[in-house]
């Protein structure tokens, strides 16, 4: 099938948002890393040279897989899952340790990291699962499948370490949820999610303090309805021993590059001047920001590197300080706009892939957007994931670009031969 | 339902987010400020503060330089506490504390160990500094007194507080800011214009540059140099004179309004506020409730003028043709109004003339005339007025303007007030109400300024110009039109000549007859102002009140000045007795009156004031 007898079909509205990101993005990038005036624009050691390379490289990409028929995803789908897998088993063998962390392949000057990747072929995974005739995700034993799909691959990075990763695959409990999981697979989804946070970031004593407390709490409150004590005391008692849990493997089977790791993703050890530094400054940075910002490179914070990894995962705070509210507001209103546009794609779908693919996607972006933004507006610890489309990286970017294009692909699809 | 999931959860972030954003960016200040010192280190260059000269060119108030011990905490190596604390003459635990606080504002900016180290001090510790990593000294200037007077009229420097701050963007934390005298009045001119350089920072507090090229950075502007009004010799010879007494003298050029010599006493010397001990001295000034050193009785000091006060009374008769020079009235030792009631008179020959009414200073006389002026008009609320607006052209009963950045507007009453005080239209007042106007008692309440300046504008013959201590402003005479322009008084010229002619005659013939200085021809006019004070709730009386004013020579008049000596007793005896010594030091530049001087520097009245806080009963008057 041919790219230019589908241009009509696209949904340009989602492809102008994201041109509009990545532009964003760029820029913001560019003040991010200035450091000093002299150096020529196209140097390729500078950071906004290389982004403006993976920016070119994306619209490759873009055009092979708008190019690749559509029935290929669905059909290779399983295929495509296994290879991320094993691309990320093979990280312990042929992958390099930067910072820490197991993540990446290096070829010369590049690097790429495949875990971006894996999140994309997981979305066509649990799609081509739940699309199956034969998927009844009422069932336990279909749950677990489910389940199995998405844990793979947090296992996986988790080992790397890359704690923020794993935190993303969460996302999958809301098309799982669309598909008629039921409600509580996603409670406990969140309460893991919290459990596992506050255990690294706390320690179990807190955790066990806090869980006891709002147990008491709880039952005190429904005591009038004879609550099944049992209930309780095991849902307690789960609470606890899925911390004591989190904190006996970080202890002892991870080594103490893993738990460094962690650490610096929970704002442990990077908090270079006391408990919340980044946030801090992050704050300052955004706060300074007023109505309308700075100006374009004219932003303190950001030229006096106040704030670490601005130009990756604190993109966001450079934009706040040099655009101020207007250039803040615009952002958060092109993410919340273009997931809606997503879910109100998906929800269009005539095929179940396809609606469980954009459902994933929309998740992912969602989960992406509203961690990143949190921790940089103080509202969030600390956990290193970066916001789509503006962060600085290759692999990011690609492999939010392949996640967003498929999706459009199949969409533009929607109505031949189903 | 389950679709709107996710729906609802996106909307609410966008919406979490933008509030989160508005809070942030829009409504909390506070960001923005720790931005900049975040940021950008500002580097403040301080210009040299302007010297004072007095009017001839004497100077009065220089700069010194000043050494802080400043330490930045962070930078703090392995410290021997005990030699380092042996060097700075401070307890151990003194420099704990110091360093805590320091420490506690914050570990990488500079704070004061030890502020104002004298030059010896300097020059010791300089050698030895740089054993103690994290510590260095600083350099400030201070301001250097050259005369141990004057304190109130200079005024001192002080660090700026948070109050100034927030209303003049200009001061930063630990700016010095003059806070009395011409140095608050004057501080624009005096400080000059800080200059600023701004440097980026990166997150280790190195600098990375010029901000911004360097656009915002000012170079500083010197401060300029003013030359006062004052007399230094005749200020300072004020000061002596008035030593263990309490009072006030301002001394006035008529033609121009040049403050001469404005003393308050008891004085301070203005060094002690300055160093070290600037603190501890403040303290103490400022403690001393009785003799108030820092309260400046030259300006703010409200008494009731006395018998000076008649000279008003005098011009204004002639002014609204009640009398003429000729009127006689007689006196028998007093003169009695409405159902038995009589204001006293001393004794002397009667019936008394306008001239014969000043240098003997004829309580009925007064009386008479001015019940002439307030019943001229159908009602005392109108005579009131016009008698309480020709005051106010003198310059009496309300601010006068002048330079020095405190004052006190005294009260003259009109119609309004009484009608208040007795309760108008319910009961009705007359005239004799108010007859202590007459002889400057009652409710006419002068500063010594006024005073001064009332006497000026009679030494002018119908005007007076603002009184200013401000002459020239690097070296250019001012020429603010406040200091310059003639207010001209409502008496008109021609009824000042009878008057001046019987202030001279109280050198010649009257209360002042004993106090002539040779070769000058001076006027004058005794007071002697009753008053009283609150002893455990109890009204009680003191000794009275010592006024004078004067000015000489009669004819072209180069000094007018006025003198209150507190609890003096009669206007001849302290008062009287000062103008003399204040007029011949300053024309002549020596003294003959020598006796004078004498009894005057040999008397103090600390024993007066002492009574009324002995707690046991005293006589006054005595």
């Amino acid at each position: 099938m041919n790219v230019s007898n589908n241009i009509g079909k696209f949904d340009w509205l989602t492809i102008f948002i994201y041109f509009a990101l990545i532009t964003i993005g760029w820029i913001n990038i560019y003040s991010a890393s200035l450091t000093d005036t002299s150096v020529a624009f196209f140097d390729f050691s500078q950071i906004q040279t290389k982004q403006l390379v993976w920016i070119g490289l994306s619209f490759i990409i873009i055009v092979f897989v708008l190019a690749i028929d559509s029935k290929f995803y669905e059909r290779f789908s399983s295929l495509i899952y296994l290879i991320a897998i094993a691309s990320l088993l093979g990280l312990f063998v042929f992958g390099s340790t930067i910072a820490g962390q197991t993540a990446w392949y290096v070829f010369g000057d590049f690097r790429i990291q495949p875990s971006e990747l894996v999140k994309a072929a997981t979305a066509l995974a649990m799609a081509k699962y739940l699309s199956d005739i034969q998927t009844n995700i009422h069932t336990f034993i279909d749950q677990l499948k489910a389940f199995t799909i998405i844990a793979i691959p947090i296992v996986l990075v988790l080992l790397q370490p890359d704690p923020g990763s794993a935190l993303i695959y969460f996302a999958f409990l809301f098309p799982l949820f669309r598909e008629g999981m039921h409600f509580v697979y996603l409670l406990l989804g969140f309460f893991a999610a919290v459990l596992f946070t506050t255990t690294l970031a706390f320690g179990h004593e807190w955790v066990i303090f806090g869980v006891i407390a709002i147990s008491l709490l709880v039952y005190y409150k429904y005591r009038k309805n004879r609550p099944n004590l049992f209930k309780y005391l095991f849902i307690a008692a789960s609470c606890i021993i899925f911390s004591l849990s989190v904190e006996y493997v970080f202890d002892h089977v991870f080594k103490q590059h893993h738990r460094d790791r962690f650490n610096i993703i929970l704002g442990k050890e990077v908090d270079i001047k006391g408990v919340g530094y980044n946030t801090n400054q992050s704050e300052i940075a955004i706060g300074s920001g007023g109505w309308t910002g700075k100006g374009w490179t004219e932003g303190t914070q950001t030229k006096g590197n106040f704030v670490p990894e601005q130009h990756t995962d604190y993109i966001f705070s450079t934009v706040g300080e040099e655009w101020g509210f207007v250039g803040s507001f615009v952002v958060v209103a092109l993410f919340v706009f273009l997931i809606l546009r997503l879910l109100y794609l998906a929800e269009n779908q005539n095929s179940t892939f396809s609606r469980v693919y954009g459902y994933s996607v929309a998740s992912i972006l969602f989960v992406h957007f509203f961690v990143n933004i949190s921790m940089v507006i103080g509202l969030f610890p600390t956990v290193g994931i970066p916001l789509p489309f503006l962060s600085y990286g290759g692999s990011g970017l690609w492999a939010f670009t392949i996640l967003l294009f498929i999706f459009i692909k199949l969409d533009s699809q929607k109505h031949v031969n189903r | 339902m389950r679709k709107l999931l996710l729906y609802s959860l996106v909307i609410f972030t966008g919406i979490l987010f933008t509030a989160r954003l508005l809070y942030l960016q829009v409504f909390d200040s506070s960001f923005q400020q720790m931005s900049e010192i975040n940021a950008v280190s500002v580097v403040y260059d301080y210009p040299q503060r302007g010297y004072v000269y007095d009017r001839h060119g004497k100077l009065l108030v220089a700069n010194q330089p000043s050494y802080d011990v400043m330490v930045i905490p962070r930078n703090i190596k392995k410290l021997d506490t005990l030699e380092f604390c042996k060097m700075l003459h401070i307890e151990k635990a003194e420099l704990n504390r110091i360093l805590e606080k320091a420490r506690i504002y914050s570990p990488r900016l500079p704070s004061v160990v030890l502020p104002q180290l004298t030059k010896d001090e300097y020059a010791y510790l300089q050698e030895k500094m740089y054993k103690y990593p994290g510590f260095y000294i600083q350099k400030r200037t201070l301001r250097d007194y050259q005369v141990t007077h004057s304190g109130n009229i200079l005024g001192y420097i002080a660090e700026v507080n948070p109050k100034t701050i927030e209303e003049n963007p200009y001061y930063q934390m630990g700016d010095l800011i003059g806070v009395t005298g011409v140095e608050s009045q004057y501080e624009e001119i005096l400080r000059g214009v800080k200059g600023v350089k701004y440097i980026q920072k990166d997150r280790f507090n190195r600098d990375i540059g010029a901000y911004k090229e360097g656009v915002f950075d000012t170079l500083p502007k010197p401060g300029q140099d003013i030359t006062l009004s004052i007399d230094e010799t005749l200020q300072a010879y004020g000061e002596l004179l008035m030593k263990n007494k309490r009072g006030g003298i301002v001394a006035i050029e008529p033609e121009t309004g040049e403050i001469l010599a404005l003393v308050s006493a008891p004085g301070y010397d203005p060094a002690l506020l300055v160093g070290r001990q600037r603190s501890k001295n403040y303290t103490a000034l400022y403690q001393d409730s009785i003799a108030k050193p820092l309260y400046d009785r030259g300006l703010l000091a409200e008494y009731a003028p006395g018998s000076t006060f008649k000279i008003m009374n005098a011009l204004i008769a002639l002014e609204e043709n009640v009398i003429d020079e000729n009127n006689t009235f007689s006196c028998n030792h007093g003169y009695s109004y409405g159902r038995g009631r009589k204001m006293g008179c001393h004794s002397h020959p009667s019936p008394v003339n306008l001239n014969m009414g000043i240098y003997e200073s004829c309580n009925a006389y007064f009386a008479n005339i001015y019940r002439r002026i307030i019943e001229k008009y159908p009602t005392p609320q109108e005579g009131i007025d016009v008698w309480s607006n020709h005051l106010k052209s003198f310059g009496l009963g309300g601010f006068l303007g002048n330079d020095l950045p405190i004052g006190r507007p005294g009260k003259i009453p009109t119609a309004a007030y009484y009608n208040k005080i007795y309760n108008f239209p319910t009961y009705k007042w007359f005239s004799t109400a108010t007859i202590s106007n007459a002889i400057g008692q009652g409710e006419v309440i002068t500063t010594p300024i006024q005073l001064a300046n009332m006497t000026a504008a009679i030494a002018n013959r119908g005007f007076y110009i603002t009184p200013h201590v401000i002459k020239e402003i690097d070296g250019k005479p001012m020429d603010d039109p406040t200091y310059t322009e003639k207010k001209f008084t409502t008496v008109h010229p021609q009824y000042f000549e009878p008057i001046i002619e019987g202030m001279f005659d109280v050198y010649n013939k009257g209360t002042a007859s004993r106090l002539q200085v040779e070769g000058i021809e001076i006027c004058g006019k005794t007071g002697t102002a009753e008053n009283f004070t609150k002893i455990d709730g109890k009204k009680t009386q003191l000794t009275d009140h010592s006024i004078f004013i004067a000015f000489a020579p009669k004819d072209n008049p180069k000094i007018a000045i006025a003198i209150f000596v507190e609890n003096g007793y009669w206007g001849g005896r302290y008062a009287g007795r000062i103008a003399g010594l204040m007029i011949e030091k300053y024309l002549k530049g020596s003294i003959t009156r020598t006796d004078m001087e004498e009894w005057v520097l040999s008397r103090s009245l600390e024993e007066e004031y002492a009574k009324p806080l002995s707690g046991k009963p005293f006589r006054i008057n005595q």
